[in-house]
């Protein structure tokens, strides 16, 4: 009986103007008590706050200038108090920090084109029915998403073929990513085949095929994995902690973690210009927003596709 | 054969190097692991350095003390996040599911899912800033003439900090794949349900949860065969303020030991065992969960 009067009820308040674009509840369920309704919005309004409120301490932090930066005796701040950007001029005005920035601008960019390059076409290859070899590399590639192999024979290997402190150890061990190849081969094996009949009938060779029909059909899977790879090569850190040596390669990983993790002092030769510097803490915390605000920038067309990406590999994979 | 390589061979020129990567760099570095029977020296290579048979896995029987601290502290740290971590994401899922507003619901997912994407040394870095001894957190007490306090740096709450970590980092990542599979909850069964009297408590019980048991042990199968995994990038960069005993893991053992120390072998030796014993978990819990008729990860 309480059901049913308690649906009555729901049914005239879920009707209220100003909700209309809101999912009903349906005409069964109760009326929420308020208590329980309270209790899980403060749950995720505290699980939102705690996402937010670091972004938001580190940015205001990273804008203090010398005197908020005392008044908060030496610590992190949470509301703005003088602002000023003399700490980002400090750190982007040529030194370690502006140069690894750069590189791993350019790592990112060319390490994304290799392996959307070379995973597109090794998806293509095995996405071809009866293609000469397409079944053992398939295997392979199945078997690279189940073992991975330990960190030493790995770092061996690089050694070996004389990459160690190269840009190319940055790249090469993660060019391909197994299950980025395989959500990709389940796409292109989507798309009507009777298009690559009659395109190999008209004469096409498989690289027009590909370019020409398979790559413009296919940009909302190449934009999902290109995104996942460039994510990747962004934040690497592993790689760049195993194979490189010299300062003047380091990625922004290493700046990040020898600068902000390890709380180095930056001095005169870290950074451009030799008028006073900056306090320290603005300037690690700038380093710190300099290496979110890429991932901020990508993450409104992230979160568009990535979901749908995680799901075609769970489901197809 | 010869007709069908050279029909092919623009497609094979495609996909190639896609293919010479892929062996060169998770294939070949599995023979590199033969160095786990050799004491191989750098400057001799593999070719060159002496064999030495089993000698190398010693370390599991002679009670190499550094090996079994690394070991307890991955043990224990793989619990604490199975035990700790893994609800947390259902929690959240199971609450966003529950609120009425699509548009509120989008824009607390996007909040939420945004740590995923920030690396670990980005995620530590904001950890220390924020619970450091200048952290806002302190700078926050102090204002308030309230006791401070050490979180970072103390041995004894290095693996709470790693935990909580890791659910700031991925619990809000991790409800994608529970609200895809609550999406397909039959609607009719609730309705039917709630008919019967069943209130919103009887419904969770004993309809959400038991239909997401089958994703709940695949997704326990797979923790598993990674439970001597625990987030390499994550422990190295914070070993230097609390210490190895504290701190050293499987995963940075290797680390520390072969490469920086130069126990390749030994180190090798490790990783091999640790990648068996990683197969032999999922196989074991995977018959387990045949056992009890899940599907679990694959099909008999």
């Amino acid at each position: 009986m309480t059901t049913l009067e308690q649906a009555t009820i729901g049914d005239d308040t879920i009707r209220e103007p100003g909700r209309g674009r809101d999912r009903k509840r349906p005409i069964w369920m109760e009326k929420p008590h308020p208590a329980t309704q309270a209790l899980k919005f403060v749950t995720l309004l505290i699980a939102v706050a705690l996402v937010i409120v670091p972004f938001w301490s580190i940015i205001i932090t990273s804008l203090a200038d010398q005197q908020a930066i005392n008044d908060a005796g030496g610590g992190m701040l949470m509301w703005p108090d003088g602002l000023s950007l003399d700490a980002y001029q400090a750190v982007l005005s040529g030194g370690v920090v502006t140069r690894a920035l750069l590189i791993s601008i350019a790592i990112t960019v060319i390490g994304t084109l290799l392996s959307l390059a070379a995973s597109a076409g090794l998806a293509y290859w095995l996405a071809r029915p009866g293609a000469v070899g397409s079944r053992p590399v398939l295997m392979l590639l199945l078997g690279a998403v189940l073992f991975s192999p330990g960190i030493i024979p790995t770092y061996l290997v690089v050694r070996e073929f004389g990459l160690l402190d190269s840009y190319a150890s940055l790249v090469l061990p993660v060019m391909i990513n197994a299950f980025n190849v395989i959500v990709m081969r389940a796409f292109f094996q989507e798309l009507p085949q009777e298009l690559f009949e009659s395109a190999h009938i008209d004469g096409a060779t498989p690289f027009t095929v590909l370019t020409r029909i398979v790559l413009p059909l296919s940009k909302a899977v190449l934009a999902v994995v290109g995104l996942f790879y460039a994510v990747g090569y962004w934040n690497a850190f592993f790689n760049a902690l195993l194979y490189i040596q010299t300062t003047d390669k380091w990625p922004m990983a290493l700046v990040l973690r020898t600068f902000v993790v390890n709380q180095s002092a930056i001095g005169g030769d870290q950074v451009g210009g030799s008028e006073a510097l900056p306090p320290q803490l603005p300037m690690q915390m700038a380093i710190l927003v300099i290496a979110i605000v890429p991932i901020l920038l990508v993450y409104p067309f992230l979160q568009r596709h990535f979901a749908k990406g995680v799901l075609i590999g769970a489901v197809k994979g | 054969m010869v007709r069908r390589l050279s029909r092919d061979r623009l497609l094979l020129l495609l996909g190639l190097p896609g293919a010479l990567v892929l062996v060169g760099f998770h294939y070949l570095p599995m023979l590199g692991s033969v160095i786990a029977f050799q004491d191989y020296q750098p400057y001799l290579g593999i070719g060159d350095s002496q064999w030495v048979g089993v000698e190398n896995f010693s370390f599991l029987t002679d009670g190499n003390p550094e090996f079994w601290n690394a070991m307890v502290n991955t043990l224990q740290l793989t619990l604490i996040q199975t035990i700790l971590v893994f609800p947390v994401p259902l929690a959240l899922a199971l609450l966003l599911n529950s609120l009425a507003g699509e548009r509120l619901k989008r824009l607390l997912q996007s909040v939420l899912y945004l740590p995923h994407f920030l690396s670990w040394v980005i995620v530590v870095a904001i950890f220390q800033q924020m619970l450091g001894n200048a952290g806002t957190l302190n700078t926050f007490l102090v204002r308030n003439d309230l006791p401070t306090v050490e979180i970072i740096g103390t041995p004894e709450l290095f693996m709470t900090l790693i935990t909580a970590q890791s659910i700031w980092k991925d619990a809000g990542w991790g409800t994608i794949i529970f609200l895809a599979a609550l999406s397909r909850v039959d609607e009719e069964q609730y309705e039917a349900a709630a008919i019967d009297g069943a209130n919103g408590w009887h419904r969770l019980i004993h309809i959400t949860l038991p239909s997401l048991r089958g994703l709940f042990i695949l997704l326990l199968i797979l923790r598993l065969g990674n439970s001597l995994s625990v987030g390499f990038e994550q422990i190295i960069l914070q070993q230097g303020p609390v210490g190895l005993e504290a701190s050293e893991v499987l995963d940075t053992w290797l680390y520390n030991y072969g490469i920086l120390g130069g126990g390749w072998g030994v180190s090798a030796a490790a990783g091999l065992v640790k990648g068996l014993v990683g197969v032999l978990l999922v196989i074991g819990a995977n018959r387990l969960a045949h056992a009890f008729g899940e599907r679990g990860v694959y099909q008999k």
